[in-house]
């Protein structure tokens, strides 16, 4: 029997197994070294703020694995022989596959900064991460104070997370506004404003320069590089984003560059070996898309697609239209297609913002054409099959704007915009007019 | 993982600790409770009036502040923080502490009503004596243990109703059902019986009639001293008695069908509406298992079948022979039922085979069979029908299910099982809505394409045990016979995936391989029907 090897239990890993078991009956072993069994990966911080046990973050029972007979291995594969076909554990013991798909995500990026290695800096994208703020920031008697580095989505899910214990939390950010590299001015000050309401103290355009340690070696405060002014902490929280989890590819030759290099059919340089999700590089670009996608769904989409190659069905990835999703404190948003954080030449932006500054929208679209290319949604939770068809039909903006509501997705007796949104979008068409 | 506690204050850390406006609100609360409890020592209050009154408001009051003091100066939002570090809400000390006094109240309310006061000869004493003022202001008549529990049922609903509204002000649809199930508990459950107790005289009485506890919820409500009392009752007791049988077989279908079950369980129905305020803090306790789901089909419908089982019985008991007095005679009513039941699984059986699992078509192949059988037998051999005294039956249903099964379990035991565990494993009503929901009605709670990030706020928080997430992360539409469409899932899901909604009944069960977001012809390989092939166990 044919034994496929996936390195990494998460969602890319489990979905591409899952679907090899639906369309096959061949050998499947799944190693991690991060946790016995796949969880989701992004409810990591609902664990630290209560919400949930980690076994609540698991999306499949125990028994699930044994019954549809998927092997499970708790540890960390040091080196491949692409040769022999073998994978060598650092515990000791190897494994033979047939094929082999390397899911083994991300890790935390990190810029060199000087003190990176004391104790109290922290990722927050394992496990392991999870561990560690638990144990360096389990209340606010242990960790008064941490300092965050980065904006993005990680460091405002772990900035929520701190606060929910009453740790006081400096979050220092590069931009003007969070977010500012992908979100549109409107929204970035919007997100902004919400952020500091929850009593984070959102320090921008601002770089971490040093971080100091005690005489034990543990965080004792940092630096930054703007005014050299020294912020005592407790932890240290390095939200700069992930790159690939690769290091232990060195010397297999599998082809790398930030993450595995991979042509469509998700193959590496290396016959009968993939690669999937966060770790995968795609050679070509495809669309808008970065080469390097760390987000939930395209690692599932990964493992969907890998597994039909693998069951003798070769197929292309193909992402259809970029969407995602996230939640900033209170603040639900959605995107669907494309809006970037300045128009792209030849296009605008049409922003509204509701006066309670909790909701806003924002939709890029060409002025000639005036087709539709995307949107950003703030407060208001909107239909992604609706969006994903009105992209397939090359739409107006016009024609989005005016139909609005039928892609609301919001719980009923909600209040709607529409017809607020209707009216500033006539105002600014006759003011551009 | 839990969090470490490396201190030991007793106020533990945020998000556990309680802040000062909490405390004035934990004071106040118990303050009115331990009034209510020294009462029960007999301690003679001067004023009962006046003392009641004290009481009552304080423990609303204490109630409200609380909530208040909870979340007031915090954002709208979901307010989940700590759920699983307070011992209440996560089966520690205090959770077990509030389970067995619950238990305890339980107990004494339905088997030692003495102990709270009841005297048969005489005035009442303890607890019941100090609510006969508020008694004899609404319906004219001394308080009975029903009264208290009625009232204090009310209070709790009210009271966490207000808390629960403060905790999802920001979600309309939370608001409104909160509003709902405070003024059905206020209205149809507490006030009205009592005024209509007032209409009652020496040559007029109807029994006590909470309108919206539909038969077989209220399984007593066709027992002989009702219907007699309806029926002696003049045009207004025929009306009340047709309104109950066609609560159940006419207004039920209807409603279920356009808007599901919750327009019963999460706006209407008392326990319900109980479970949603006082029992929110332990919706998250319900057992999600695949095992615990298994348990419940068989639990809930064998007690379905026993309270068709024992109403029959008792109304077959009641009965004439004697078609000529009466057109309703035992055999007319033994027949009529058998023929309903026969009808009604064929009608199942043509239309919806497909959709019933194996173990439900045992189930209702069995229970049919054995149903039938029996009936068959009280004809051929003259035995009892269903074997027992239809007394027996009836007292058997009381004790085991109304009193032990939906009080001491279902509420006595929220902090340990979670809220909803009597609507769940052993409400008939809820079976007989869930039945037509899974099968005949156009509600269903549809996903957002591919945004489900498996996070499982969804299935935590659902109280019912519905494990939502394994629907929402395959873009699947969540039809479950047991959801009482409370909303929450929708409410805690962080990216937006989850919505209730009635819409069309074509399309509403639609599995899919691959979801949204991913190649087309993809999408269209793998969710072609039937799936690719069927090598995965679920």
């Amino acid at each position: 029997m044919e034994h496929i090897v996936i390195i990494g239990n998460g969602i890319a890993g489990v979905t591409a197994a899952r679907h090899i078991r639906k369309l096959s009956d061949k050998k499947i072993t799944i190693i991690s070294a991060e946790a016995d069994h796949f969880f989701s990966r992004t409810a990591l911080m609902y664990v630290y703020m209560g919400h949930m046990r980690w076994t609540d973050i698991e999306p499949y029972e125990h028994w699930f694995w044994k019954k549809n007979r998927l092997e499970l291995k708790n540890a960390y594969v040091s080196k491949i022989e692409t040769d022999k076909k073998t994978l060598q554990f650092k515990e000791g013991g190897t494994i033979h596959y047939d094929k082999l798909i390397i899911a083994s995500g991300s890790t935390t990026n990190t810029f060199g900064w000087e003190g990176l290695e004391s104790k109290g800096v922290v990722g927050m994208v394992t496990k392991q991460d999870l561990e560690q703020i638990e144990k360096y920031a389990p209340n606010n008697k242990e960790c008064p104070r941490a300092v965050l580095v980065g904006g993005g989505l990680i460091g405002v899910e772990l900035a929520e997370m701190l606060r929910t214990r009453n740790i006081e939390v400096t979050f220092l950010i590069r931009e003007e506004n969070f977010w500012n590299s992908v979100l549109p001015p409107g929204e970035a000050a919007m997100i902004s404003r919400h952020v500091k309401s929850h009593g984070v103290d959102l320090q921008n355009n601002t770089n971490l320069d040093t971080i100091l340690a005690d005489e034990k070696g543990k965080v004792r405060a940092v630096t930054t590089k703007e005014t050299g002014e020294e912020i005592p902490c407790s932890m240290v929280g390095i939200c700069t984003g992930v790159k690939p989890n690769i290091t232990f590819l060195e010397g297999s030759g599998i082809e790398t560059d930030k993450g595995i290099l991979v042509n469509r059919k998700l193959e590496t340089n290396v016959k009968d070996i993939y690669a999937i999700g966060d770790c995968a590089q795609q050679r070509e670009t495809i669309g808008n898309r970065k080469p390097v996608e760390a987000v939930w769904y395209t690692g599932r989409m990964m493992g969907e697609t890998v597994a039909q190659t693998i069951c003798g069905n070769p197929f292309e990835y193909n992402p259809g239209h970029w969407f995602n999703s996230a939640k900033f404190f209170d603040i639900e948003y959605q995107t669907y297609g494309w809006v970037f954080h300045e128009p792209k030449e030849g296009n605008t932006h049409f922003h509204w913002h509701h006066e309670d500054d909790t909701k806003c929208i924002t939709i890029e679209y060409e002025i000639e054409s005036r087709k539709f290319l995307g949107i950003n949604t703030f407060g208001i939770r909107l239909k992604h099959e609706t969006f994903n068809q009105w992209l397939n039909e090359d739409r107006t903006m016009d024609f989005v704007i005016e139909n609005f509501k039928q892609a609301n997705f919001d719980p009923e007796f909600y209040r709607n915009f529409e017809s607020e949104i209707l009216k500033e979008f006539q105002n600014t068409k006759t003011e551009t007019v | 993982m839990s969090t470490i506690q490396r201190d030991m204050s007793l106020t533990g850390q945020p998000p556990k600790s309680i802040n000062t406006i909490q405390k004035f609100g934990t004071v106040i609360g118990l303050f009115g409770l331990a009034l209510i409890l020294l009462a029960s020592f007999n301690s003679v209050f001067p004023n009962k009036g006046l003392w009641l009154t004290i009481a009552l408001t304080s423990l609303t009051g204490g109630i409200i502040l609380f909530a208040y003091g909870a979340y007031a100066h915090k954002h709208e939002g979901i307010k989940n923080d700590g759920v699983y570090f307070k011992s209440l809400s996560s089966r520690g000390f205090w959770a077990w502490v509030v389970g067995l006094a619950l238990t305890g109240f339980y107990i004494v309310l339905y088997f030692f009503p003495y102990y709270l006061g009841l005297r048969q000869e005489g005035d009442n004493t303890g607890i019941i004596a100090l609510f006969d003022p508020l008694s004899k202001l609404l319906s004219g008549n001394p308080a009975s243990q029903w009264f208290v529990y009625g009232t204090l049922y009310t209070i709790a609903i009210f009271a966490f109703g207000i808390k629960f509204f403060l905790k999802y002000r920001h979600n309309r649809y939370e608001r409104l059902r909160t509003i709902s199930v405070m003024f059905f508990q206020t209205s149809f459950a507490f006030l009205i019986p009592e005024f209509m107790a007032r209409l009652n005289s020496d040559d007029f009485s109807l029994p006590y009639y909470d309108l919206k506890n539909i038969w077989p919820l209220n399984y007593y409500n066709f027992e002989q001293y009702r219907v007699d009392s309806f029926i002696s009752a003049g045009d207004v007791g025929l009306i009340l008695l047709l309104f109950g049988i066609a609560s159940i077989f006419i207004i039920t279908p209807i409603l279920t069908y356009k808007y599901g079950k919750r327009w019963y369980c999460s706006w209407v129905c008392g326990c319900g509406g109980l479970a949603e305020t006082a029992g929110d803090p332990f919706r998250h306790l319900s057992d999600k298992r695949q095992v615990a789901w298994k348990i419940e089909r068989w639990v809930v419908h064998s007690v379905l079948v026993f309270v068709v089982v024992m109403t029959t019985a008792v109304v077959y008991s009641y009965l004439g022979d004697d078609s000529s007095k009466y057109w309703l005679t035992k055999d007319t009513f033994l027949i009529g039922v058998a023929v309903f039941l026969g009808l009604l699984f064929a009608a199942i059986w043509v239309f919806k085979r497909q959709e019933l699992a194996k173990d439900a078509r045992y189930g209702a192949i069995g229970y049919l069979v054995i149903v039938l059988a029996l009936i068959g037998l009280h004809y051929s051999t003259g035995k009892n029908l269903f074997l027992f005294e239809a007394e027996s039956l009836r007292k058997s249903y009381g004790f085991l299910i109304g009193a032990i099964f939906s009080g001491v379990i279902g509420t006595g035991f929220y902090p340990i099982f979670g809220n909803r565990v009597w609507c769940r494993m052993g409400c008939p009503m809820a079976a007989i809505l869930g039945l037509q929901q899974r099968l005949f009605s156009k509600f269903r709670i549809t996903t957002n394409g591919g945004q489900c990030i498996s996070c499982g706020n969804c299935s935590t928080y659902c109280e019912m045990g519905i494990d939502v997430k394994a629907y929402a992360q395959k873009g699947e539409n969540i039809i479950r016979a047991s959801c009482v469409g409370c909303g929450i899932c929708s409410a805690v899901c962080p990216r937006g995936v989850l919505k209730l909604e009635n819409g069309p009944l074509e399309g509403r069960i639609d599995a899919k391989e691959v979801l949204l977001g991913n190649d087309v012809d993809l999408m269209k390989l793998m969710n072609q029907k039937p799936s690719p092939s069927e090598y995965i166990q679920k």
